[in-house]
């Protein structure tokens, strides 16, 4: 019975617990809950992972509709790939933010604050999850309301205008996916993945199809923060409580990025996007701008915060290039970087967070001396860190192993060199961090004693986080082999006689 | 000509959701944003609904007579749209009320000066 359903449990189980959760009403009572819900439906994604690994794509026709006529709700790897990082991202944020909740939201809006957690992650599943185009704009904007909702939850009240302008951006993204989406379906007269794809693929380029892409494209970009279209993501980032930082960069943007992949591969199909349209060209582009750019603002922040926003962006970049290499190899190494980036923004946010807790500060003179105080904290920052920068033996070097790998094969060698580069301004900003940290006294008006490590709750999702850093940096075998037959299978197109269960 | 009377539904489409955009990005007042925001996100449901007829085709409903029907389903979809875009503009307006509280103000520029006397 539950294994029949399987395919709808990651969507159906934060749906239905988030409106319970409100009523629970209070704040540990709701964070026991959230956090059990949010385990549960990691596990559900995990089975998704190994079926599919096993057996290939599974489809689920909602409500009993078939497709194309009712909404379906397709996984294949490449999605429940995606899916365990994003739910297993929101299991050890829950378990950290009981504390780091406490600390930066005032009580009473705790149950929202748990509520909220869990309809964004309903929204993130179900984007990764749905086949249906028109589902999958319900489920951004899910997402992206609960995302609203969590950001403007801080105490600072610059969250607020950060959250407006992010709320500005965001609509405007969905609302141009929504145009695209109106023209495909003008053209095609269906709403289904699979079933556009074999539609698209018969009218061989058309004008308002192409249309439709470069909407969608636009769309996608702003919600993901590719390069010129990014502004709302340093801000929102900044002010936003830790916990929700470190959950919304460790999976929204990654969650765009997916979508990005679906409609190119998917939908599209890489011929047409790449060799007709040229998308690849821009897209490389904009992703190399976006490295640099990036990471040189990176260099210059004083808020640790808004430094590892501007990282989040320049990573993005890695991604996008990834894909932009139209190779197996580029793919997989885009959806490997999804998922390793989880695990190192996720693990440096947290690690953030704990200053904050600790310091009621995220600048840079906040983590002066901080090495010999908090010591826990500021290993998993180094460590982290690292990862980001792509130091051998962690998950950073894999990904940028196989980007690398990817450029040289086409023999882009000038790209495989920029990349390389593009780390070296990671050394630069990570290392401003650590300096202070660690080469730095503690000021004299701190007294050293009030400085004690986080409490255990916090510190033990952060290390969960670094030691997968290093554990998939070593044992690459799910990763690689998840990616790779995710890329695989998406280069393949669509195979209209597969997937039923 | 007829390129224009043709297609005076998506002309439309074009000049509103210019409109809105135009507001979106020029307004300094939260609100007309959030108005601005609105009128694009209303051209995007006109362009659906527009979409969906067939001419000489009557309401999608079940009558005598009729052979014809204009195509639903962009109808529904949209009815789902609007309900997203409704959900937006009340969580950007309940947004501006809290900005109201704590800035005093609503004018883009005025409360980033005060940010940036911090």
């Amino acid at each position: 019975m539950i294994e029949q359903h399987l395919a709808a449990l990651p969507i159906i189980l934060p749906l239905i617990a988030a409106p319970i959760a409100l009523l629970l009403g209070r704040s540990l009572i709701t964070w026991a809950f959230a956090t059990l819900v949010s385990a549960l439906s990691c596990i559900a994604s995990w089975q998704l992972l190994t079926t599919t690994l096993s057996v290939g794509s599974l489809s689920y026709a909602l409500g009993g509709w078939p497709p194309p006529w009712g909404i379906e709700l397709k996984v294949d790897v490449a999605n429940a790939f995606v899916l365990l990082a994003v739910s297993a991202m929101s299991t050890l944020v829950l378990i950290y933010s009981k504390d780091s909740v406490a600390k930066e939201i005032t009580i009473n809006k705790h149950p929202l604050y748990y509520t909220a957690h869990l309809l964004c992650l309903t929204g993130l599943s179900g984007i990764l999850i749905t086949g249906d185009a028109f589902n999958l704009f319900v489920f951004l904007e899910i997402s992206s309301l609960a995302t609203y909702t969590l950001v403007s939850l801080a105490s600072d009240r610059r969250c607020l205008t950060a959250t407006f302008r992010y709320l500005v951006m965001g609509t405007i993204g969905a609302t141009f996916i929504l145009i695209g989406v109106g023209m495909l379906y003008m053209k095609t007269g269906t709403l289904n993945m699979a079933d556009l794809a074999v539609k698209i693929a018969a009218y061989d380029s058309n004008r308002t199809l192409n249309t439709g892409l470069a909407f969608i494209m636009v769309g996608v970009s702003l919600k993901l923060a590719l390069f010129p279209l990014h502004m709302w993501l340093p801000a929102a980032y900044t002010h936003a409580p830790s916990s929700v930082t470190a959950f919304l960069a460790s999976t929204a943007t990654k969650v765009a990025v997916y979508v990005m992949i679906r409609f190119i591969f998917t939908v599209f199909g890489a011929a047409h996007v790449f060799d007709d349209m040229g998308m690849n060209t821009i897209l490389m582009i904009l992703a190399i701008v976006a490295i640099f750019k990036c990471s040189y603002m990176a260099t210059v922040q004083s808020n640790v915060k808004t430094l590892l926003a501007y990282s989040s962006v320049a990573q993005i970049g890695y991604m996008i290039l990834g894909i932009s290499l139209v190779s197996v190899t580029g793919l997989m190494s885009g959806l490997i970087h999804i998922f390793n980036h989880a695990l190192m923004k996720g693990a440096l946010f947290m690690a953030v967070g704990a200053v904050f807790y600790r310091m009621g500060s995220v600048k840079i003179e906040a983590f002066k001396g901080l090495g010999k105080q908090m010591p826990l904290t500021m290993a998993a920052f180094t460590l982290a860190g690292l990862s980001i920068i792509g130091v051998p033996l962690t998950v950073g070097f894999v990904s940028k192993w196989y980007l690398v790998t990817a450029a040289l094969e086409q023999g882009l060698w000038i790209v495989a060199a920029l990349v390389l580069l593009g780390s070296l301004l990671a050394v630069v900003y990570i290392g401003r961090v650590i300096e202070a940290a660690y080469f730095q006294p503690l000021p004299e008006s701190q007294g050293a004693s009030k400085i004690k490590e986080v409490p255990l709750l916090m510190l033990v999702p952060m290390w969960i986080l670094v030691l997968a850093n290093i554990y998939f940096g070593i044992d690459t075998s799910l990763t690689v082999e998840a990616a790779e037959s995710a890329a695989k299978s998406l280069f393949q197109g669509y195979n209209p006689t597969e997937g039923a269960l | 000509m007829s390129f224009i009377s043709d297609y005076y539904n998506y002309w439309i489409v074009v000049f509103l959701m210019m409109t809105g955009f135009y507001i979106v990005i020029s307004a300094n007042n939260l609100v007309k944003k959030v108005v601005g925001l609105n009128i694009f996100q209303t051209s995007v449901f006109m362009l659906y609904i527009s979409m969906g007829k067939v001419s000489g085709g009557t309401a999608p409903i079940v009558v005598e007579g009729a052979t014809q029907y204009s195509n639903p389903l962009p109808h529904v979809l949209i009815l789902t749209a609007i309900v997203v875009g409704v959900a937006t503009t009340a969580v950007a307006l309940s947004l501006i009320v809290r900005i109201k509280d704590e800035y005093g103000t609503v004018e883009e520029n005025e409360f980033e000066n005060k940010d940036d006397a911090i």
